[in-house]
């Protein structure tokens, strides 16, 4: 058996308060970046018009410069070598289709032939009703999360552990994009929604395990109880995120300029996601209950008798698939 | 092997072979070249269940329409002139002759336009943009009123507000009962308020080529209703100037010679181009109100081309190396959860087939995250069974422990994620619903090849009488 993980035995509450104090420096980071540098928020958010364009002779990057300049509009000016461009431009014009023309007419004035492989216009209405549905839809799900958290592991404080470890992701994510200033499109949203769905799975996974040593162990000291489950589940853990991670690297290094936003938000959601379920997640269930892990202890699910029922029941189980499998 | 067993083979087998059937004709068809494929389409010989590719992995443009609501006559309810907007929307670009178009409702006023392969959409967009509001209307120019308020127009610089009404200094001065329009070629007519008669009485309208100077016009004939009503609006007016109007400009006045019941010609100086747009757009009938292009993408082909590329190649590249390792550390058991994997593939794949399903980047996104959970399912199951064989247990029970142990984890991770799908499908839009749909789609199918499926595979080998598993 190859086994990168021998038992461990790691206190991983120990440090809970180095945990919070991390998490209070990364909303405070947070809030001073977002306000201070913002977010490089895409033309499907801000409305606005990109123009791609391949030139079919060098052209150099300053000529293009220049000759947009010469509109007066204040445009941005990306190269993606093999002298294409893109050039882009954050407007609340209504009109849509008309700083496009105009684009393309000062492209028009370098006297060099190209062709225009993408654009994208769009209105400033379409971009307030994109981000506020996108704002609904991640709003809902976390309602969601924390019904169904809270309604199968019995205790709404897992529920909300379990989302406040969502948000951190999505913070520190949204802190990544802030400080690279790196452009937030649609695809990057269905990164965000991916780490959303994946760090909330990693959190399950331990939740679970919790859930079956309370039964286990009913009289096991709540502290002991959450550092054997992080520990029982650690190998997995790694092994899952060490193979996603793998997959990540290999598309933000070659997957071409779409993937490459996606891989770099994943990767950074990703990591961030194992982070906070150990970090961030179990620590918050053990001081909000007080190492009082089930809610109210006469609706306690597992007393020693349950436990010799659950046993019981596991080994009638086996001895019924026991004799089938002998068939 | 036990009846249960075989059942449980039988469904499986049943369920490849099916997929399989499902993803033959996506093999045929992307195998053909692009210019047959083309040819096939416009003769609307695609395929009908197949997996589609979206505009930004194939190029094309979508344009985002919004009806302005203002505009609408108070009568008609939303929904339904939403409704008709897009029919009357689809029947011209339909005359215009894209394959696979798709127009679907946005939100409460919008419409959204995907014309895949078509990297120029302008004539596309001036096919759409025309309300195409046919009126026939008698002109009332040669009243005194009528020269008094075409003097004041004469030295007004605006004299129509950006709603196109008049403002209220010539306002006033036209008479009841009357309306001021803009002629094609300049200046301005008189012309009585309501239409008896509308392109709504049209039968049918066509190009045809004037013959005293080559020039094209649209000709049309009145279905019976408007026959009717036009030869009485033409036989009460002889003599005096009718006005063609479309879009709230008279195209051309001519006069009336004599009662007119089954056909008419528009003229005016058009370009071949123009007519044919004019024709379309006539026989297509009126939009409800106009609508205006508020968002418009356009992806060139070899960009589409370029972005399929490199992202397929590295995402087989990244399937292949997780394929790898999960032999490596997991022997066995890892190999058998390498086939749930690529099974799960095929199955996802399939689905979206069946359902006509579009994929798009996005949309590739959900399906990593979806193999990304199958792959954690496996996992789970697996940390699950060595820990059972570190107890020493017989290989049995390491296989049914470690599938009942993994269970609750694996069934209440996959529910929370299609509980966020649901919410992004129901409040999201356009690329946000396509990475809801390939997540759901691909953690359902999920639960039945990484559990399901895998543990069919170690019962079968346990027939054998088989000792030790490696893992």
């Amino acid at each position: 058996m190859m086994n990168l993980f021998p038992k461990t035995h790691i206190d991983f509450l120990k440090y809970r308060k180095v945990y919070f104090s991390l998490f209070a420096a990364v909303l405070v980071a947070g809030v001073i970046c977002f306000f201070t540098k913002g977010f490089n928020m895409g033309i499907d958010f801000t409305g606005g018009t990109m123009v791609q364009v391949q030139f079919n002779a060098p052209v150099e990057m300053s000529q293009v410069r220049e000759a947009l300049s010469a509109t007066g509009a204040n445009s941005e000016l990306q190269s993606y070598g093999n002298n294409a461009f893109s050039i882009s431009e954050k407007s609340t014009e209504q009109e849509v289709g008309v700083v496009q023309a105009r684009i393309e007419k000062a492209l028009d004035a370098l006297n060099v032939p190209y062709t225009v492989q993408q654009t994208n216009s769009v209105g400033p209405a379409v971009g307030e009703s994109m981000t506020e549905r996108a704002l609904w839809a991640i709003l809902l799900s976390l309602v969601f999360i924390i019904i169904y958290v809270a309604f199968r592991f019995s205790n709404i404080l897992w529920g909300i552990s379990g989302v406040v470890a969502l948000f951190h992701d999505l913070w520190v994510m949204a802190l990544a994009f802030s400080i690279t200033g790196r452009e937030i499109d649609l695809v990057v949203v269905a990164a965000f929604l991916t780490v959303a769905g994946f760090s909330i799975n990693d959190t399950i996974v331990i939740f679970d395990r919790m859930r079956e040593n309370i039964r286990l162990h009913p009289k096991m000291d709540a502290a002991e109880l959450i550092n054997t489950s992080i520990n029982e589940t650690l190998s997995r853990t790694v092994i899952t995120t060490v193979t996603v991670l793998f997959a990540l690297f290999v598309l933000y290094f070659l997957g071409g300029e779409v993937i490459n936003s996606f891989a770099f938000a994943m990767l950074i959601g990703c990591i961030s996601g194992v982070y906070s379920t150990i970090a961030l997640t179990t620590p918050l269930v053990y001081t909000w209950t007080h190492g009082q892990l089930v809610a109210d202890d006469t609706n306690r699910p597992a007393t020693q008798h349950n436990v010799e029922t659950f046993v019981n029941e596991q080994n009638r189980k086996n001895n019924k698939r026991n004799r089938r499998n002998r068939r | 092997m036990s009846n249960k067993l075989a059942v449980k083979w039988g469904i499986i087998i049943a369920i490849l072979l099916g997929s399989l059937y499902l993803i033959y004709p996506n093999y045929k068809w992307y195998s053909k070249p692009l210019s047959e494929r083309e040819t096939l389409d416009t003769l609307g010989e695609r395929p009908k269940r197949m997996l589609n590719l979206g505009l930004d992995l194939r190029g094309g443009s979508s344009l985002l329409l919004e009806l302005e609501v203002a505009k609408l006559s108070g009568k008609e309810p939303l929904n339904e002139a939403m409704a008709r907007a897009i029919e009357i929307i689809r029947n011209r670009i339909d005359q215009y002759g894209v394959a696979e178009t798709s127009i679907t409702k946005q939100g409460d006023k919008w419409i959204l336009v995907q014309l895949p392969g078509v990297s120029n959409p302008q004539r596309a967009e001036e096919l759409i943009g025309k309300t195409a509001m046919l009126e026939f209307r008698i002109v009332k120019n040669d009243t005194t009123e009528a020269q008094k308020a075409f003097e004041k127009l004469e030295t007004m610089e605006k004299p129509f507000d950006e709603n196109g009404n008049l403002v209220p200094e010539v306002a006033k001065l036209v008479p009841a009962g009357s309306q001021i329009l803009r002629n094609k070629d300049g200046g301005y007519s008189l012309v009585t308020d309501k239409a008896t008669v509308t392109g709504a009485d049209l039968e049918n309208a066509r190009v045809v080529m004037m013959s005293d100077n080559g020039y094209p016009a649209v000709s049309f004939t009145f279905n019976a209703e408007g026959a009717k009503k036009f030869g009485q609006l033409t036989g009460a007016n002889l003599n005096r100037q009718l006005a063609i109007v479309l879009d709230n400009t008279i195209q051309s006045a001519p006069v009336v010679q004599s009662r007119i019941t089954k056909e008419g010609q528009i003229t005016g100086s058009f370009t071949p181009e123009e007519a044919r747009a004019l024709a379309i757009v006539l026989k297509a009938g009126a939009l409800p109100a106009p609508v205006k292009v508020i968002e418009k993408k356009t992806i060139g082909p070899t960009l589409g081309e370029d972005s399929i590329k490199s992202g397929l190649s590295a995402s087989a590249l990244a399937l292949v190396l997780i394929l790898l390792f999960m032999m490596i550390y997991y022997k066995a058991a890892g190999f058998i959860a390498d086939i749930a994997l690529l099974l799960n593939f095929v199955l996802t794949v399939a689905i979206m087939s069946y359902f006509s399903a579009t994929l798009t980047l996005p949309g590739i996104a959900g399906m990593i995250l979806s193999l990304a959970m199958a792959i954690d399912a496996n996992v789970l199951i697996i940390e699950r069974m060595r820990e059972e064989k570190r107890a020493g247990r017989p290989v049995y029970e390491i296989i049914n422990l470690g599938y009942d142990k993994a269970w609750s984890a694996i069934f209440d991770s996959n529910i929370t994620t299609i509980i966020v799908g649901a919410c992004l499908l129901q409040f999201g839009t356009g690329p946000v619903k396509g990475f809801a749909v390939t997540l759901i789609i691909g953690l359902l199918v999920s639960l039945f090849t990484a559990v399901f499926v895998t543990r069919a595979i170690y019962e079968l080998i346990l027939t054998s009488n088989t000792k030790e598993i490696s893992l």
